[in-house]
C-alpha cells in the first residue's frame, strides 16, 4: 500500500505475465501508447505455468494489494499445455483464499495474447480500480514486512 | 460381520513372522493414557504378545511409515484400515515406497475414536475407555462408568466417512465394504455459504491458535517430502515458529495447496492437531472444488491415477468460472 | 557479492520524456551491490554498448542490469554485449521502463518513481543471477522416417539426396503407401503409378536409403539428435536379399483363397504373394495365416518351385536397433469404416462400395483390369451415384463420422465422374455433396470441366437412403437447389468415405512423446509458424499424419519436413536453451508429479545411491531433466512439491526477489 500527496490510497499491484503472450500483449500496449496506472508492476515469467502459488502469497504477504497472472489463451500456449495446468492451479488457489475470506476481486486470471495490447491496458485498468476500491490489503498482510 | 480383535491380528502377525513372510510389523502399543495409542515397529511375536494393542483408539494412519520401514531389509506387514489404504495407494502412485517389501493386510473399520473425543466426554479423571458394540463405555474416577453412543461421538472424520472399503491388500482379514459419501462436504459448504467477512472471522479464529509445531505436517501421509519447504532455507517460505499471522496462513495454505489433488482425506491432520483446528476442513475444500469442477476424483482410490493439479481438460472452467460456494458461486 | 551496473536508456525521448532517466540512475547508485550507474541516450547503439564494455572493465562488473526497452527487443543485443565484455550473457537483467512505463504512463512523478521500482527489482535478481552455459549434445547424422508412402519417401528422398543416410520403416510388405493404389491422380490425371514408381524405384537404390519393410518401430529412447530404436522387422519366410520376384511361387501356391489386401479385398491372391508388380522390394511373402506348410508342416510347393532357394518356413521376427538424429512421422491415413452408416447400405449391397474400392475398379491393374464393372454381377453400371462427405464434417456430437473435412474427397470425386464419362459416355453420372471445395491450383477448372464439358450431374444435397431392390441402388436424396426429392435407380453407388489417421499413429505418438489431437492427427509445433515440426524436439511430421492434404500438399510437406531434418543434421552439436529446469537431487521425491507436467517428455527417473549424514547409505528414485529436450516452461517447478525442481535463469529465489522488490 502506498499513499500519495493527496492521502489517496494507491494499490501496490504485482502482474505475472508470460513472456510469449500477455508480455508482449503489455508492449504491444506501450506500442500504442494505451495508458493503465502505473500501480502495475509486471514480472516476467516464461510461461504462465512458470508461477508458483508461493508467489503469489509472497507478494500478498509483502504488501501487495492485489495479484494478477495472465497467460496465452486455451490452446495457445507456446508449450503447448502450460496454461491449462496454470487454470486448475490458479482457479484452486485463488478458491482457496476466497474460501479464508481474502476478497476474490484481489486475484485473477486473465488471457491475453500478442495481439491484444487494448486488452491487457483494459484488464489492468479494471483490475487496479477493482483493487483500489476494495481499499489496502489488510487479511493477508504480514506486519513484519511494514514499513 | 466378523468383529476383528486384538487376537486375530496378533494371530496373523504371529503367523506371519513364523513363517518368514515378514520380518517386522508395523502395529500399535498402548501409551501412557489409555487414548495415546502410539505406532510401532515390533519384530518379534514375544512384543506383540507384550505390548501391541488394537482397540477404538488406533486411528493411526500407517502408510507414511512405510516409506522408512521398506528402506531396511526384508518384508513388514502393516494393517490398513479403509482409510490407511487409499493413503498406502497414493504413496505408490508417486513411488514412495517398494510394494515387494510390504504385506499389507486389510482391516474394517466402523469409526476410530480419538483423544479429544474422549476427552471432552470425560474432563477429570478418566482411568479407561473401552468399547462395547454401539456403546462407547468411559471410566471415570468420580462419576463412574459413563456409557455414550459411539456412532453418536467419533469425530468428524469417521462421522463423515469416504470410504469403509480397503481398496489395497494382499490379504484382507473379515469383510471389506463400501465406498460411502456420508455427507463429507457439509461442513465446507456451510463455510462457503457464509459471508467473505464471516469466513474471514472463523478462519482468523481458527488458524490464530496454530502454534506451527508441525504435527498435521508430520503426520500427513501426503506429506512425505524429502525435504519440506517450510524446512529449506532456500525455498523463501522457511519458518519454524509462529511470528505473524500472515505466517499461520501462509503455512497452511501452501501445505493444502501442495497435497491438493494427493490428499486422501485420512483426516490424520486434525485428529494429532493439539490445538483442535479443523485442518481438514482446507483440503476438503479443495477436494470439493476439483469434484465440482474437474470430476468427481479421489486419490488413492486407483493406483498409478493422475492427480487432478498434474492433468487437465481443455473444456476446464476459467479461473473466473469454477464453482466454489453454496448455490453455485464463483470465483 | 555481485558487483552490478546499471544503464539507464533514455531511448532519444522515448524514454526520457516521461521518466527522469537521471533519478533513475540515481536511485540506482544506491542499491546494494550496485558500483556503477549511468545514463546514455542510446544504450543499444555501438557507443552505448562500448559504454558498457568500458565500464565492465574499469568497475570489474559481474552482472548488468540495462534500464530500458522490452527485454523482446534487445536482451539478445544486450548478451552480445555482455558476452563481448568478458561477462557471461546470462548475467544480464533488463528493467522494460519504455513499452512498460514511459509509453503507458504520462505523468513524470508516476513514471519514474515505476522505473525506479523496476530497476530495483531487476537489481535484486540479478544477484541471484548465475553464469549459465548451454548445454552441448552430438547429433547422430541419420534420419527415421516411419512409413513408405508418398509423404515418407520423398522426405527420405531429400534427406539421402542431401547426403545423410535415412532408413524407411513400412508396416507394409511394400512401399508405395495409398498413392500406390490409386488410378489416376487430379488435376492432371496422369496415372498415380506412372509418377509413383520411378520414385519408389529412386528410393530403392539410393545408396544412403535403406527400406525396411513389413516392419514397425517397438520402442523409442532417447532425444533430439539421439534417438535410439528398436524396429520389429516380421518374418516375411523368404529370404529378402535371395528372392528375385520372379514370381513363380505365387502361381504355383495351391492355396487360392486369401483375400487380396491391395485390392482392398476384392478379389484373391496366393498365400505366398507380391503385394502388386511394381512392389519395391520386389520380395514375395508368406501370409503365415493361410500358408498350408506353416500351419500343418505339409505342401512345400514354394519351395520347391524357387530356383533362387529363397523359401525360409523358420524365418523369424528380427529386431534391428539403430541410431538416428532425426525422427520423421509419415503414417499416413485410411478411408474410416463406412459400415456403421447404415443408411448407404454397404453391407447390404456390393454395388455400394468406397472410393478406394472404386479407383481399384478402375485401375488396369485392378480386379477387373480397369473395366467398370458392379461387383455383384460383373456388369456394366449405366447410373452411377457419388456420395459425398460420408462421415466427414459431422456434427461434433454426432455418434459416428468425423468433425473435420477430409479435404481431398471433392477432388477424386469430380476426378471419377470425369473418368466414368470418358470411357462410358452412355454411363449417368450423380454426384451428390454439401459444398465442392477446389481451393488449388488448377482444382476449380477441373471440377468444372467436370460438370461443364463431361456433363455429370452436380447436386447440392444429401442421400438419405440407399435401398437395394431388384438388383438395383434405389437412392433417396434431397436437391436443395430445386428443393426437392430426387429417387434415382442406380446401378453403382461410390462413397467418399471421410479419411482418418492409420491406427498405427497413436501407439506412435506414445513412443515418441508427440503430441496428438482429440482426431488422432499429429499435433504441429505451431499451427502456422513451424506446421511440420512435432513439439517434441526431432520429431517431425510429413503427410496426411499431420491432417488430411492431397498429393502436391503432401510432397511439398514431406520435402519441407525434409528441409527440417536437414538443417538438423547438418549441425555436429545441438547448443540447447541453458534456461531450462534443474532439479535438486536431495529434495527430490521421485513422485512423478513432474514428469506428468512435462509436455517434452524430459524428465526420466533413476534408482540412486545416496550416503546418508549417519553413513547408512538409502536408495533413493530421483527425477533427471535432459537440458536438450527441456524448452523451459516451467511447469514442473511448480508441480513439484518439494521444490526440488527449480527453472534456470528463472529460479524460485529470483523471481521472489523480484516480487520483493517491487512490494518494498
Amino acid at each position: 500500500m502506498q499513499v500519495n500527496e493527496n492521502n489517496e490510497f494507491r494499490p501496490k499491484i504485482v502482474a505475472f505475465c508470460c513472456n510469449w503472450c500477455s508480455y508482449a500483449g503489455a508492449d504491444l500496449a506501450g506500442n500504442n501508447r494505451l495508458a493503465y496506472p502505473a500501480d502495475i508492476k509486471i514480472i516476467r515469467v516464461p510461461c504462465s505455468c512458470r508461477v508458483n502459488p508461493m508467489f503469489i502469497l509472497r507478494a500478498f504477504q509483502r504488501g501487495a494489494d492485489g495479484v494478477i497472472l495472465c497467460g496465452c489463451h486455451p490452446g495457445d500456449c507456446h508449450y503447448t499445455s502450460g496454461n491449462y495446468y496454470t487454470r486448475r492451479r490458479m482457479a484452486m488457489l485463488f478458491s482457496m483464499l476466497n474460501y479464508l475470506g481474502i476478497e476474490k476481486e484481489r486475484t485473477r486470471v486473465e488471457w491475453v495474447s500478442a495481439a491484444e495490447g487494448a486488452k491487457f491496458a483494459a484488464t489492468m485498468q479494471d483490475f487496479a480500480e477493482k483493487v483500489k476500491a476494495l481499499g489496502p490489503n489488510k487479511r493477508l498482510e504480514d506486519l513484519r514486512c511494514k514499513q | 460381520m466378523q468383529t476383528i480383535t486384538r487376537d486375530i491380528l496378533l494371530e496373523k502377525a504371529a503367523s506371519l513372522l513364523a513363517s518368514g513372510t515378514v520380518n517386522r510389523v508395523l502395529g500399535w502399543k498402548k501409551g501412557e493414557f489409555i487414548y495415546d495409542v502410539t505406532p510401532a515397529v515390533f519384530t518379534n511375536a514375544e512384543d506383540m504378545y507384550r505390548h501391541f494393542t488394537f482397540d477404538c483408539f488406533c486411528g493411526a494412519n500407517f502408510s507414511k511409515y512405510l516409506i522408512k520401514e521398506t528402506q531396511k531389509e526384508g518384508k513388514v506387514l502393516v494393517f490398513l484400515k479403509p482409510c490407511d489404504s487409499y493413503s498406502f495407494n497414493q504413496l505408490l502412485t508417486e513411488h514412495r515406497f517398494d510394494r515387494e517389501k510390504v504385506y499389507a493386510v486389510g482391516i474394517p473399520c466402523d469409526g476410530m475414536m480419538d483423544a479429544s473425543t474422549v476427552k471432552a466426554l470425560a474432563p477429570e479423571g478418566l482411568t479407561g475407555a473401552e468399547r462395547n458394540g454401539d456403546a462407547l463405555i468411559l471410566h471415570t474416577l468420580y462419576d463412574g462408568d459413563v456409557t455414550v453412543s459411539y456412532a453418536d461421538h467419533l469425530p468428524d472424520r469417521c462421522k463423515h466417512c469416504k470410504s469403509k472399503k480397503v481398496v489395497a491388500y494382499d490379504e484382507m482379514l473379515g469383510e471389506n465394504g463400501e465406498v460411502t459419501d456420508a455427507g463429507r462436504f457439509d461442513e465446507v459448504a456451510a463455510l462457503e455459504a457464509m459471508t467473505e467477512d464471516e469466513r474471514f472471522a472463523f478462519w482468523q479464529n481458527e488458524l490464530s491458535r496454530c502454534i506451527r509445531c508441525n504435527a498435521c505436517r508430520d503426520v500427513c501421509p501426503a506429506c512425505t517430502c524429502e525435504k519440506c519447504v517450510f524446512d529449506n532455507p532456500g525455498s523463501g517460505v522457511e519458518n519454524k515458529a509462529i511470528s505473524d499471522r500472515f505466517e499461520e496462513k501462509l503455512f497452511h495454505v501452501i501445505r493444502a495447496f501442495h497435497v491438493a489433488g494427493r490428499c486422501t482425506d485420512c483426516g490424520e491432520c486434525s485428529r494429532v492437531c493439539p490445538q483442535n483446528i479443523p485442518l481438514h476442513l482446507l483440503n476438503r475444500k479443495f477436494i470439493y472444488d476439483i469434484d465440482r469442477n474437474y470430476g468427481d476424483y479421489m486419490a488413492g482410490a486407483e493406483e498409478g491415477s493422475r492427480a487432478p493439479l498434474v492433468n487437465y481438460q481443455i473444456a476446464d472452467p476459467e479461473a473466473g468460472e469454477v464453482v466454489s460456494g453454496a448455490g453455485g458461486d464463483k470465483v | 557479492m555481485q558487483r552490478i551496473g546499471v544503464f539507464v536508456c533514455w531511448c532519444g525521448s522515448n524514454i526520457a520524456a516521461t521518466v527522469d532517466v537521471h533519478a533513475v540512475a540515481e536511485a540506482a547508485r544506491h542499491e546494494p551491490g550496485v558500483v556503477f550507474s549511468t545514463d546514455y541516450q542510446y544504450m543499444c547503439s555501438q557507443a552505448g554498448q562500448n559504454m558498457i564494455i568500458e565500464a565492465v572493465k574499469e568497475h570489474h562488473l559481474t552482472g548488468l542490469v540495462i534500464c530500458s526497452c522490452s527485454p523482446r527487443m534487445h536482451e539478445a543485443t544486450f548478451r552480445k554485449t555482455a558476452a563481448n565484455a568478458g561477462i557471461n550473457p546470462y548475467m544480464v537483467e533488463i528493467a522494460n521502463i519504455r513499452e512498460q512505463c514511459s509509453w503507458v504512463h504520462k505523468d513524470m512523478a508516476a513514471g519514474t518513481e515505476k522505473a525506479i521500482i523496476l530497476a530495483k527489482a531487476a537489481i535484486a535478481k540479478v544477484h541471484l543471477n548465475t553464469a549459465l552455459t548451454p548445454g552441448e549434445s552430438k547429433v547422430t547424422k541419420r534420419a527415421l522416417v516411419i512409413g513408405g508412402g508418398i509423404a515418407g519417401i520423398q522426405t527420405a528422398l531429400d534427406i539421402a539426396e542431401a547426403g545423410f543416410p535415412v532408413d524407411i520403416v513400412e508396416k507394409e510388405p511394400t512401399i508405395g503407401g495409398k498413392m500406390a493404389q490409386l488410378d489416376k491422380t487430379f488435376p492432371t490425371l496422369d496415372c498415380a503409378a506412372c509418377i509413383l514408381t520411378p520414385k519408389m524405384v529412386d528410393a530403392a537404390q539410393n545408396e544412403n536409403i535403406r527400406i525396411i519393410s513389413y516392419a514397425q518401430v517397438e520402442e523409442v529412447g532417447g532425444f533430439v539428435g539421439n534417438f535410439h530404436v528398436k524396429i520389429r522387422k516380421k518374418a516375411r519366410f523368404v529370404n529378402e536379399d535371395v528372392c528375385t520376384g520372379c514370381g513363380l511361387c505365387t502361381e504355383k501356391c495351391p492355396q487360392k483363397k486369401v483375400p487380396n489386401a491391395f485390392n482392398l479385398n476384392m478379389d484373391n491372391h496366393r498365400a505366398i504373394y507380391i503385394p502388386f508388380a511394381q512392389a519395391v522390394p520386389k520380395v514375395a511373402v508368406i501370409d503365415p495365416n493361410y500358408c498350408t506348410m506353416l500351419k500343418t508342416g505339409k505342401c512345400g510347393v514354394c519351395a520347391k518351385v524357387c530356383t533362387a532357394g529363397a523359401i525360409d518356413y523358420k524365418q523369424q521376427d528380427q529386431i534391428i536397433e539403430e541410431e538416428y538424429g532425426a525422427i520423421v512421422a509419415a503414417t499416413g491415413y485410411n478411408p474410416i469404416s463406412v459400415e456403421k452408416f447404415d443408411e448407404f447400405a454397404y453391407s447390404q449391397s456390393k454395388d455400394v462400395i468406397t472410393s478406394l474400392e472404386f479407383e481399384r475398379l478402375t485401375n488396369a491393374a485392378g480386379p477387373t483390369a480397369g473395366k467398370l464393372l458392379r461387383p455383384s454381377d460383373g456388369e456394366h453400371p449405366h447410373t452411377i451415384v457419388f456420395v459425398q462427405c460420408v462421415g466427414s464434417r459431422c456434427a461434433a456430437n454426432a455418434a459416428k463420422g468425423k468433425e473435420y473435412c477430409s479435404k481431398i474427397c471433392c477432388m477424386y470425386t469430380a476426378k471419377h465422374a470425369m473418368l466414368v464419362r470418358d470411357k462410358y459416355p452412355d454411363t449417368d453420372v450423380y454426384v451428390f455433396y454439401i459444398d465442392v471445395r477446389t481451393p488449388g491450383k488448377n482444382f476449380d477448372e477441373f471440377y468444372r470441366r467436370a460438370v461443364e464439358e463431361y456433363g455429370v450431374h452436380y447436386i447440392k444435397g444429401m442421400v438419405g437412403k440407399i435401398t437395394p431392390e431388384n438388383g438395383k441402388l434405389k437412392v433417396q436424396g434431397s436437391d436443395l437447389i430445386a428443393d426437392k426429392q430426387l429417387h434415382i435407380d442406380a446401378d453403382l453407388v461410390v462413397l467418399a468415405a471421410a479419411i482418418e489417421p492409420d491406427k498405427s499413429a497413436r501407439p506412435l505418438a506414445t513412443m515418441l512423446t508427440a503430441s496428438m489431437d482429440t482426431n488422432d492427427f499429429f499435433t504441429e509445433a505451431h499451427p502456422k509458424l513451424r506446421p511440420v515440426e512435432s513439439p517434441t524436439a526431432g520429431i517431425f511430421l510429413s503427410g496426411t499424419c499431420q491432417g488430411p492434404k492431397d498429393i502436391p500438399e503432401t510432397v511439398s510437406q514431406a520435402s519441407a519436413a525434409a528441409a527440417k531434418v536437414i538443417g538438423l543434421l547438418s549441425k555436429n552439436t545441438l547448443k540447447g536453451n541453458p534456461c531450462v529446469a534443474q532439479s535438486d537431487e536431495w529434495m527430490c521425491n521421485g513422485c512423478s508429479s513432474c514428469a506428468n507436467v512435462c509436455p517434452y517428455g524430459a524428465i526420466t527417473y533413476e534408482n540412486k545411491e545416496f550416503r546418508m549424514p549417519d553413513r547408512s547409505t538409502k536408495v533413493r528414485r530421483i527425477a533427471k531433466v535432459n537440458p536438450a529436450v527441456c524448452q523451459g516452461c516451467g511447469a514442473c517447478t511448480v508441480a513439484c512439491p518439494s521444490g526440488a525442481m527449480d527453472l534456470n535463469g528463472f529460479k524460485n529465489n529470483q523471481i521472489m526477489a523480484e516480487v520483493d522488490a517491487i512490494c518494498k
